[in-house]
C-alpha cells in the first residue's frame, strides 16, 4: 500500500521534473543484448584506438591506454564473458568507468559492440534476475529492467571489474 | 594592534616540532656529567623560541611549559645545576609532553592533562628540590597567586641589551601599568666618560612594585630580553611562600590547562557546488563528476595538518632560478629563430632545441631534488627510541647511524618512517640478548644495532644490522608449522623460512612485552614497503645478529630509460639495470640441455632471456643474431636480454599500473611517451625471476 504510494508520487513528479528516485543509465549493445552501467560511473566514451598490451594477463585485458595522463586498463566484455569475438568496427567503443572497490576507486575500460542510449530507471523497476542463461554470469547482473518492452540488463560493474575478480582469472 | 596571527600558526608549528626535534637530538647526546655547554645551549635556544613564540601567539600552555624547562636548562647552562641522569630524563619526558601540546593546540584536540601535569609537578620538583642550589628558586616559589603586595625586581641588563632592539625604559613603563612602581637606578658601573660607549647600557635598577601583581605578569614583560638580563624578582610581603609551593604548582598547572585560545576559524574553503540533480541527459561527463566533487570537499574539511610544507635549502632554488633564467634565454632564442626560417638558420634552431632540451632536463633534476631530503630526518628519532627501549628491557644497546645525508624523495621518506621503527624495535627487542647473555656467549655486553643508508644504482638501500642472537630457523618453521602458515613435511629454503616472519599474525618472541611480540606489524611492513616499490630482505646467521635489508626507489616519479623494440611493442628498459648492449656473435651463445641458453660474455656465462618468448609477443626474428642483447643486471644477478632493436633514451615519468589495474610480474609501472601511446617499463629483477620460472616450467 505505502510502497504504491510511494510509486504514485515518483510518478507525478516524473511529469514535472526529472525523478530524483530515477537513475540514469547508459545501455550499451553486446552480442545482441542491451546492458546498461550507471551513468554517474561512466568517466568517458570514446572510440577504439591503439591499446598497449600487457604481457602475462588473461585475454579479456586488451592492454592498457593513456587517459590524460592515467593509465587505465581496457577489458574486452565479450572476451571476459567467453563470448565468440567480432572483429572490432567503426561502432566499437570504449566505456570508461569508474570502479570501486573495497578500499580504492579505479579506472578502468570495457571494450563494446556499441553504445545504445541512456535511460531513466526508478530503483523500484529493477527487478532482481533469475538465472535466465544470459551471457552474462548472474552475480554480475543487478537486475533486469524493461524500456519499451524490450529488457535491459543492468549490470554490477563493481562486482564485475573488482580487482579481486581480475586477479583470480589471471591466475587461473 | 590587529595583525592576523593565524596565517603564521603553520610556520610557528613547522619551527617549533623542528626546535623539538633538535632538543630531542641534542639532549640524547648530553653525556651525564661532563655536559658539553655549546650543546646545551642548543638545547636552550630551540626551547626558548618555542616559548618565544608560542606566548607571541597566545598558546599559554605551551609557553609556561617550555618556560619550566628553560629554567631548568638554564641552571645547567650556567652550571648551577648539574646534568643527571634524572633531569635528562624529564626533559627528554617534557620534550615529548611538548610535542603533545603543540599537536594538541594545532589540531584543537584535547591533550593528555595527566602526562602533562605529571611531568610539569616532575619538573618542578627538580626545580625545587635542592633549594640550596640556585637563586632562581626563590623567585619561582612565588609563583602561587595569592595575594601579594608587591615585588622588589632586581633588573640588571646586559650590556649590549640596546644592541638587541630593547629599550629598558620600555620595559619600566610597561611594569608600571601593572601598579605603582618605584624605581632607583644603580650607577655603580658607569665608567669614566671618556671611556663610555655610547651604545652599551652600565646601568642597573631597583624597581618595587607595588599592587597585587602576579609573577607571570612580571615575567611576561621581561619576556623577550631573558636571556639578556638578569632579573631577580623578591617578594615584597616577605612572608616567604615555600611552604605551599608544590600545591600551588599543581593548581597552577592545572588552572593554566584550560585557557587555550581558539585561534580563529579558516574560512570555509571554496568546494565545487555538486552539479544539480536534474542535468539533462546530454551532460554525461558533467553528472559523472558529482561524486568527485563531493569528495573533494569532503577532503577539504580535514585539519590544516595536511598542507605539509618542506624547507628547501636556498643553493636548490638559486639553481632553479638560473636555470629558469637561461630557459628563458633559450626561448627567446628560439622565438627570434622562428621568425625567418631559411635553410641557414634551421641549423641553429636544432642547436637551439638541443639547448632547449638540455634545459629542460636539468631542470627537471633540480625540481625532483627539491624532494629529496636527507634520511636523517627519518633516522633522527631512532637515538631516542633506542635508549628508551634498552633502558626499559635492561639491554646495553649503541646504536649507530651511517649514511644519514643519503637523499631520497620525501614521499618515500614519510612512508618508510613507520616500517623502520618496527625493524629497529624488532632488532632491540627480539635481536639484541641482555647483557649476561652476550657475555656468556663471549659477546662484548653491550649490543650494537646499526642503520645505514646508501645509494645503489636508483635504489636507495636501508640496512638494519644487529649483533644479536640472530634468527632461529627452526623456532620459526615450528611456529609456522604451528599457526598452519605452511606444512610440516614441506622443505624450504632459508630465504623461504626467513620470509616467514612477513606473515601476518606471526611472531616467536616467547613473552609478548610491551615493545613487540604482538605479530602486528612485519607483514605491515612489508606490506608498505611493497607499496613504495621496494622489497625487503633478511639475512640472519644464528648466533651472529641479522640484517633486515630494504631497497627503495629513490624517487616515485622519474627514471632514464632506455627505449627497446620487440615486435610491434616498445618496452622500457631502466638505463640503471642495463650494462651493455651488444650484438649477438653465434660462437658465445651455448646451451644445456638443449634448453636454457647461455651467453658467454667475456668470462662469464649469463642466461639469456628472450623477451618474446617470456612475454608471449610476435618477435621480428628468432635468431639471435639478427637482433641485440642488452646485458642487464637485476637482484637475482645478469641476465642477457633479448630484443629486436634499441630505440632511444628518455627520461620517463613513471606511472603506475596497480591504480587502476594491478601488479604484472615483469612489469614495474608504465610511461607515456611522446606520441601518447603507452609504454612498459620493464622490472629486470622480475623478468629474470620469470623466464626462470617459465623454463623450470618447460624443464
Amino acid at each position: 500500500m505505502n510502497e504504491a504510494a510511494a510509486t504514485q508520487s515518483a510518478d507525478i513528479d516524473l511529469g514535472l521534473n526529472i525523478d530524483v528516485e530515477a537513475d540514469q543509465y547508459l545501455t550499451f549493445i553486446m552480442a545482441d543484448e542491451e546492458y546498461g552501467v550507471d551513468i554517474l560511473r561512466v568517466q568517458e566514451i570514446r572510440g577504439w584506438e591503439h591499446v598497449t598490451p600487457v604481457p602475462n594477463t588473461p585475454k579479456y585485458i586488451k592492454g592498457v591506454i593513456n587517459l590524460r595522463g592515467t593509465i587505465v586498463p581496457l577489458v574486452d566484455l565479450r572476451e571476459r564473458f567467453g563470448v565468440e569475438s567480432i572483429p572490432y568496427g567503426p561502432t566499437t567503443v570504449v566505456i570508461v568507468l569508474k570502479v570501486i572497490g573495497e578500499d580504492s576507486e579505479r579506472i578502468m575500460g570495457i571494450v563494446v559492440d556499441a553504445v545504445a542510449d541512456v535511460y531513466n530507471i526508478e530503483d523500484g523497476k529493477i527487478k532482481p534476475a533469475p538465472d535466465f542463461g544470459s551471457v552474462v554470469s548472474i552475480e554480475y547482473v543487478r537486475g533486469l529492467a524493461s524500456i519499451n518492452e524490450q529488457m535491459l540488463i543492468v549490470l554490477d560493474i563493481d562486482k564485475l571489474l573488482s580487482s579481486d575478480e581480475l586477479q583470480a582469472m589471471s591466475n587461473s | 594592534m590587529s595583525v592576523d596571527m593565524s596565517q603564521f600558526y603553520q610556520t610557528f608549528f613547522d619551527e617549533s616540532f623542528e626546535g623539538l626535534d633538535i632538543m630531542e637530538s641534542g639532549l640524547l647526546g648530553l653525556d651525564v656529567g661532563a655536559a658539553d655547554a655549546e650543546t646545551i645551549n642548543t638545547v636552550f635556544r630551540a626551547a626558548h623560541s618555542i616559548k618565544g613564540g608560542s606566548a607571541t601567539f597566545g598558546f599559554t600552555v605551551v609557553a609556561e611549559f617550555t618556560h619550566l624547562m628553560e629554567t631548568l636548562l638554564d641552571e645547567m647552562r650556567d652550571g648551577t645545576r648539574m646534568v643527571t641522569e634524572e633531569s635528562v630524563d624529564y626533559l627528554l619526558k617534557s620534550v615529548d609532553c611538548l610535542k603533545e601540546l603543540l599537536t594538541a593546540v594545532q589540531n584543537k584536540a584535547d591533550y593528555n592533562e595527566d602526562f602533562v601535569t605529571e611531568v610539569k609537578v616532575g619538573l618542578e620538583r627538580l626545580l625545587h628540590g635542592d633549594e640550596a642550589s640556585s637563586k632562581s628558586e626563590a623567585d619561582k616559589m612565588a609563583e602561587s597567586t595569592g595575594d601579594v603586595e608587591g615585588w622588589l625586581i632586581d633588573f640588571k641588563p646586559a650590556d649590549y641589551l640596546l644592541k638587541t632592539g630593547n629599550d629598558p625604559v620600555r620595559l619600566i613603563n610597561e611594569l608600571s601599568l601593572l601598579g605603582k612602581i618605584e624605581t632607583t637606578c644603580d650607577t655603580d658601573r658607569l665608567p669614566f666618560f671618556s671611556a663610555l660607549e655610547p651604545e652599551l647600557i652600565y646601568l642597573s635598577w631597583h624597581i618595587k612594585l607595588e599592587g597585587n601583581v602576579s609573577k607571570e605578569q612580571i615575567n611576561e614583560v621581561f619576556e623577550w630580553i631573558d636571556d639578556d638580563a638578569d632579573i631577580t624578582l623578591s617578594c615584597l610581603s616577605g612572608e616567604p611562600e615555600k611552604s605551599d609551593s608544590s600545591a600551588g604548582q599543581d593548581e597552577s598547572a592545572v588552572a593554566t590547562v584550560t585557557p587555550v585560545e581558539e585561534p580563529e576559524e579558516p574560512e570555509e574553503p571554496l568546494t565545487e557546488k555538486p552539479a544539480s540533480e536534474s542535468v539533462p541527459v546530454a551532460s554525461v561527463v558533467e553528472e559523472a563528476k558529482k561524486p568527485k566533487a563531493d569528495s573533494k570537499a569532503a577532503a577539504s574539511k580535514k585539519p590544516a595538518k595536511d598542507q605539509s610544507s618542506i624547507r628547501v635549502s636556498i643553493d636548490k632554488v638559486d639553481e632553479l632560478i638560473n636555470l629558469v633564467g637561461e630557459l628563458v634565454i633559450t626561448q627567446s632564442m628560439l622565438s627570434q629563430l622562428g621568425e625567418t626560417v631559411t635553410k641557414e638558420t634551421i641549423e641553429k634552431l636544432q642547436d637551439g632545441l638541443g639547448q632547449l632540451e638540455r634545459n629542460t632536463r636539468e631542470l627537471q633534476e633540480s625540481v625532483m631534488r627539491i624532494r629529496m631530503l636527507p634520511i636523517s630526518f627519518a633516522f633522527q628519532r631512532f637515538p631516542r627510541m633506542v635508549r628508551d627501549l634498552s633502558n626499559q628491557l635492561g639491554k646495553e644497546i649503541e646504536l649507530r647511524l651511517l649514511g644519514e645525508q643519503t637523499e631520497l624523495d620525501k614521499t618515500v621518506m614519510e612512508k618508510i618512517g613507520d616500517p623502520l621503527v618496527h625493524l629497529v624495535r624488532n632488532s632491540v627487542d627480539h635481536g639484541i640478548e641482555t647483557p649476561e647473555e652476550r657475555e656468556a656467549n663471549g659477546k662484548p655486553r653491550k649490543g650494537t644495532v646499526e642503520l645505514n643508508a646508501f645509494h645503489q644504482g636508483g635504489n636507495i638501500v636501508i640496512e638494519i644490522t644487529d649483533d644479536g642472537k640472530g634468527i632461529d630457523k627452526d623456532v620459526i618453521f615450528a611456529k609456522a608449522v604451528e599457526k598452519g602458515v605452511i606444512n610440516a613435511n614441506e622443505s624450504l629454503t632459508d630465504e623461504q623460512i626467513f620470509d616467514l616472519i612477513f606473515a601476518p599474525g606471526f611472531s616467536t618472541a616467547a613473552v609478548v612485552s610491551g615493545v613487540s611480540g604482538r605479530g602486528v606489524g612485519m607483514d605491515v611492513v612489508k606490506r608498505n614497503i611493497r607499496e613504495l616499490g621496494g622489497n625487503i630482505e633478511v639475512k640472519s646467521e644464528q648466533g651472529k645478529g641479522s640484517t633486515i635489508i630494504i631497497r627503495l626507489p629513490l624517487t616515485l616519479a622519474i627514471l632514464d630509460g632506455q627505449l627497446i623494440r620487440v615486435g610491434d611493442d616498445t618496452y622500457i628498459i631502466p638505463l640503471i639495470s642495463i650494462i651493455e648492449s651488444l650484438q649477438v656473435e653465434k660462437s658465445q651463445i651455448n646451451s644445456i640441455g638443449g634448453q636454457a641458453e647461455l651467453y658467454k660474455l667475456r668470462d662469464e656465462y649469463l642466461p639469456v632471456v628472450r623477451l618474446y618468448e617470456t612475454f608471449g609477443l610476435k618477435p621480428d626474428s628468432t635468431d639471435l643474431s639478427d637482433g641485440l642483447i642488452v646485458i642487464v643486471e637485476g637482484e637475482g644477478g645478469q641476465a642477457g636480454l633479448f630484443v629486436d632493436d634499441l630505440l632511444g633514451q628518455q627520461q620517463v615519468v613513471i606511472k603506475s599500473l596497480e591504480t587502476n589495474f594491478r601488479p604484472v610480474e615483469g612489469i614495474s609501472g608504465a610511461t607515456i611517451l611522446g606520441d601518447g601511446t603507452v609504454a612498459l617499463i620493464l622490472d629486470i629483477t622480475g623478468l629474470i625471476n620469470l623466464s626462470r620460472q617459465s623454463s623450470e616450467r618447460a624443464a
